[in-house]
């Protein structure tokens, strides 16, 4: 009796909701940390952030206008979806980093809470950052937070999921849309989250995700005029310099972070601040 | 007899301009080493010599003002760090009439609009930051939010100490010290400011003002021992400071351009609108980064718009900043009067519409008519550019959605308003202008405690209110901090 | 009768006419008015100001204590409001209760005031509240003994009830009596129609009525002839002026007690509704004790020192 042969996944993108491989065709090898041949995931080009960049913008207007509490149930759902696939996570990151399963079950849970977390946090955000302001004059004054744009994330090379969980969840509490740049080492979770992202009602164009080599990818990132802010959380500090000097020339806001904080989402959150008159 | 207003000349006795003036640096006035002239631009005549900073004056500054954060700035309880704000607020408005008649000559705008708007608006932005002194751990930026350091603070021509203000008073209530650089073209009052700081007994270092062009703000934002870059200004310089700090870890705030949109919708109060199309564009000579700029005219009350402005124009008082009875000034150097020339040709060659009510400006000094532009498109260099004049640009739309788009079709977002009497459209606008500051059936209003900034290419960070004061603080404890 | 062409007569049409009209922004109106408030009027200017308020003042006394002796001694000072200076014109009218108009016209005539018109406050003022035969029969007597000026007020409870159309009927009536005898004016109490939109609104109906001024107040309601009420009402006679090529005249009444309030009105006229409208023809103000501070603002301006009260009648 012949051995039964695995049916084995192909990596590909996520972009505008539809999984397609890197227009220019490129792949790298993934690896487990023993060195041994895992995937081979898709190497994108600056075409296909282009692509990306394009399906974020045409979901903003919608994903910013959606209600706060219509965007947590979305994010909540989420957590839902990975919460099944917990053990195909688990396994992934395992694989890659090669990790004992305590602790890849541990960053799976984690990053499900913090899925979670955020949730809870897109219809509270508002009125801890907002503001009624007493101007002197007959005028009814406030402030809210609103979303910045279109976002690029570089999520970090480690934890893989977790870390680009850090990356999205908190960009599009506040009704942005992302393209992330997932680990380069270990982009396997990233592209399954994809596939938890397409079962999640999440409308197509809000996240977007990239595999491919980030010193290649970033600096194009950062000079895209159709890209308001970037998360380089995950990026070297050696480029950060040369990412922000590109950024520049349309005055992106450029932050990095460690870990899941709140002031991850006002960070790309724009105050809006409205002024009527009060008379009769 | 008819009934002309005869000449209501403000006093410049209350002022005592000196000949000659150094830089503020360690609480003490020093002399500088090259000068050049600070002029009235109504009328040319040179005021004073102003000192241009070079490296060690610069250097100089930074030092005490590292000096002053921490011996004694950063160590004093905001309580008391509190009172020295209400003191300067108190002696701003104690002399405020000297401010303005400063304000005024040094910079051209009309007396009423710096006794009435910047001088008042600067005295109660030193007051409203005082309060927040000792109160800074309910700000929501975490527990313990810490200063963060010296701040360099370069600052505009259009609105000398409002500016001055509400880049000094954020930085001083929150534990920073200063180095503060005011325009290459209005340094008087920043000078006068600093008598007060002397008067308010404020100690030596935490505010340091050095004057200068543009190689003198160049040398603050490029100096290793500055923590914090605030700029206001053009968005191109925006750019450059931005691209400067890259490789550093200093913090950075930008208030840069706008192209603001000022949308009339069919239903607005007439009259009102057409006093907040005025206030929105010649306010100030129109040398205002917020200024509605785009005039947006639903097609079906453009033409009584229009004619009710034109009338409303022809009442516009220009002339002598001094006279009371001003309504625009003095453009404020030559070398902005030829930029706004400049595009206003370019407006005539793009085939807009040009008209200004007959006015007679005076031989001396820079002046420019205001001026409205119709038949103007999104594709005009005249609705894109920041003219930062007396310029208006008029465009029309047929529905709210294009009206949305056109005002949101342009790589700023600092301001817009709103004209119309339906509430729920009004808030709808009000949601999909991607801007920072939004003005409903009024236009140009500012107050401390409401947060300024803008979108995209407009800037970073917010002025004022409690948004205001995460530019100049840093979240200790950050898990908690929500801003 | 034609109404200009804006109005048939009908209810329907004049509702089709109001609505035509824009809002009117209480905190812009408020703004305008106070910034027009800062303009400073001194020298020539001031001088030429103060002549030209004095000739606008509508002389007013409307008390139940009112006799023929106070009245005639207002005529007087009505003619020559300063006895010791006759380069001082005399003022825009007398304004008294329709009882009165008789003793006015009387005594104005004997004492070289020809020239001065008797105003009489009319329809059941100030309150408005009689029957519209009584409203015509009062104004129709005032006439008769010497009227030249009708200020008529308009029923207010009506216009807040939405009976628009009456509230025009009734000016449409009363503007038929006045005939060509006299002037009328229509009066709002703007302090019972609270809203600057009302005020608008009450301003086209009357223009299109036929009312040669409209007018804020009775003085008897506060408050009264603000700025932003008078700006609201100087703008809708320069808009029906551009409708219709006619000059309806503004009357501010009550409130304006000295130099300064008469110069800001000078000021909201020259600045909204031009310098056509800065004469007695087209702009009174109602007042009683303004003419008094505009007479010692006269002395102070001609002798160099402050005026005392002593040295102006009390009348």
């Amino acid at each position: 009796m012949s051995e039964r042969i695995d049916v084995k996944k192909t990596y590909k993108l996520f972009i505008n909701g539809a999984f397609p491989r890197s227009e220019s065709g490129r792949t790298y090898e993934v690896k487990t940390s023993k060195g041994a041949f895992l995937a081979n995931a898709c190497q994108s080009s600056r075409k296909d952030l282009r692509e990306a960049v394009v399906a974020a913008r045409a979901a903003h207007n919608g994903w910013s206008k959606a209600t706060a509490y219509n965007r947590g149930q979305i994010l909540y759902r989420i957590a839902e979806m990975l919460q099944a696939r917990t053990g195909e996570f688990v396994q992934e990151i395992m694989i890659t980093t090669g990790v004992t399963k305590v602790k890849a079950e541990k960053e799976v849970l984690q990053a499900i809470d913090t899925l979670v977390w955020y949730a809870g946090w897109s219809d509270k955000i508002s009125s801890l950052t907002g503001a009624n302001n007493p101007v002197a004059g007959p005028f009814y004054n406030f402030t809210i937070p609103e979303s910045m744009g279109v976002v690029a994330a570089v999520a970090p090379e480690n934890p893989s999921l977790l870390g680009l969980i850090e990356s999205i969840a908190p960009v599009i509490t506040s009704g942005n849309t992302v393209i992330v740049l997932a680990s380069t080492k270990a982009p396997l979770s990233a592209m399954s989250f994809a596939e938890v992202l397409a079962t999640s009602d999440l409308p197509a164009g809000v996240i977007n995700v990239l595999t491919g080599k980030k010193d290649e990818i970033a600096p194009w990132m950062a000079s895209h005029m159709d890209i308001d802010a970037m998360d380089i959380s995950g990026l070297s500090s050696k480029l950060t310099s040369e990412i922000k000097v590109a950024g520049a020339e349309n005055l992106k806001r450029i932050y990095s972070f460690k870990g899941a904080t709140a002031a991850r989402i006002t960070a790309f959150a724009e105050s809006k601040t409205i002024w009527h008159t009060i008379g009769v | 007899m008819s009934f002309e207003y005869a000449p209501a000349p403000e006093s410049r006795a209350i002022t005592n301009i000196k000949p000659k003036y150094g830089h503020f640096i360690g609480g003490k006035f020093v002399a500088g080493s090259k000068h050049f002239p600070t002029i009235n631009p109504a009328t040319e005549e040179i005021l004073s010599q102003i000192a241009l900073a070079g490296k060690s004056d610069v250097d100089a500054a930074v030092k005490a003002a590292r000096k002053a954060y921490n011996s004694t700035w950063s160590k004093m309880p905001g309580k008391e760090r509190g009172k020295y704000l209400f003191r300067i607020a108190r002696i701003l408005q104690e002399r405020a009439r000297e401010f303005a008649v400063l304000e005024t000559l040094d910079n051209g705008k009309p007396i009423r609009e710096s006794r009435d708007t910047d001088i008042p608006l600067a005295a109660a932005h030193f007051f409203y930051h005082a309060g927040w002194a000792d109160k800074l751990e309910y700000a929501g930026l975490g527990s313990s939010p810490k200063p963060l350091g010296v701040a360099g603070q370069i600052i505009p021509w259009n609105f000398p100490l409002l500016m001055l203000a509400w880049k000094v008073a954020p930085a001083l209530a929150t534990g920073n010290t200063v180095v503060l650089k005011p325009a290459e073209s209005t340094s008087l009052t920043a000078l006068l400011f600093a008598e007060v700081c002397q008067q308010a007994e404020l100690p030596a270092g935490v505010v340091n003002i050095v004057t200068g062009d543009g190689s003198t703000g160049a040398l603050i934002v490029n100096h290793p021992g500055i923590d914090k870059i605030a700029f206001t200004g053009s968005t191109e310089v925006g750019k450059i400071i931005a691209r400067s700090v890259a490789p550093t870890k200093k913090s950075v705030t930008l208030e840069l351009g706008g192209k603001g949109a000022n949308i009339v919708f069919e239903d607005a109060a007439i009259d009102e609108t057409v006093e907040g199309i005025i206030d929105g564009i010649f306010f100030n000579q129109g040398h205002v980064c917020c200024a509605g700029s785009r005039l947006l005219l639903q097609e079906n009350i453009a033409e009584e718009v229009l004619h009710k402005l034109k009338k409303r124009m022809e009442k516009i008082r220009v002339g002598d900043p001094m006279d009371k009875n001003t309504d625009v000034g003095a453009i404020n150097s030559k070398e902005q009067l030829a930029k706004i020339v400049e595009l206003a040709k370019v407006g005539d060659a793009e085939g807009g519409q040009r008209w200004s009510p007959a006015c007679e400006l005076p031989k001396k000094g820079y002046w420019f008519a205001p001026t409205i532009f119709t038949g103007v498109t999104s594709a005009h260099r005249i609705a894109r550019e920041e003219i930062f004049g007396p310029v208006l640009s008029v465009l029309t739309f047929r529905t709210p959605q294009e009206a949305i788009e056109k005002a949101n079709n342009t790589p700023f977002g600092l301001s817009a308003g709103i004209w119309g009497e339906k509430g729920s459209r009004t808030l709808w606008a009000a949601q999909q202008l991607r801007a920072g500051v939004i003005w409903t059936n009024s236009f140009n209003k500012f107050d401390p405690t409401s947060p300024f900034g803008g979108y995209k290419e407009s800037g970073w960070g917010r002025e004022g209110g409690r948004h205001g004061l995460a530019a100049y603080l840093k979240s200790v404890s950050n898990e908690k901090g929500v801003m | 009768m034609n109404f200009y062409g804006l109005v048939d007569g009908s209810e329907a049409s004049l509702k089709t006419y109001l609505s035509k009209l824009s809002g009117v922004d209480q905190v812009g109106a408020n703004a305008r008015a106070a910034m027009l408030a800062t303009r400073s009027i001194k020298t020539t200017s001031k001088r030429w100001a103060i002549d030209t308020a004095i000739s606008m003042v509508d002389l007013t006394t409307l008390e139940g204590a009112d006799t023929v002796g106070k009245v005639q001694a207002l005529c007087t000072k009505a003619v020559r409001p300063d006895p010791t200076d006759s380069s001082v014109p005399s003022v825009g009218a007398i304004c008294v209760y329709n009882d009165m108009v008789g003793v006015a016209r009387k005594h104005l005539d004997l004492i070289g005031g020809k020239h001065v018109p008797v105003a009489a406050v009319s329809t059941a003022f100030p309150s408005g509240r009689a029957s519209i035969e009584v409203k015509v029969l009062d104004t129709q007597d005032a006439i008769n003994a010497g009227a030249s000026e009708i200020d008529m007020v308009i029923d207010r409870g009506a216009f807040l009830e939405g009976r628009l159309i009456d509230v025009f009927n009734e000016i449409v009536t009363i503007r038929q009596v006045c005939g060509d005898k006299a002037h009328l004016k229509v009066i709002f109490e703007t302090g019972e129609l609270v809203t600057y939109d009302n005020v608008r609104k009450a301003s086209f109906l009357a223009m299109a009525a036929g009312a040669d001024f409209i007018k804020t107040s009775t003085g008897k309601v506060a408050p009264a002839a603000t700025a932003p009420v008078v700006l609201v009402m100087l703008e809708a006679v320069r808009d029906f002026y551009e409708m219709t090529q006619k000059r309806i005249g503004v009357k501010p009444a009550g409130g304006i007690r000295n130099t300064k309030d008469a110069i800001k009105q000078l000021v909201l006229v020259k600045e909204t509704a031009g310098e056509e409208w800065l004469n007695s023809k087209l702009f009174r103000i109602g007042a009683s004790a303004l003419l008094n501070d505009l007479l010692m603002q006269r002395m102070k301006m001609d002798n160099g020192y402050y005026a005392s009260p002593t040295y102006v009648s009390v009348d």
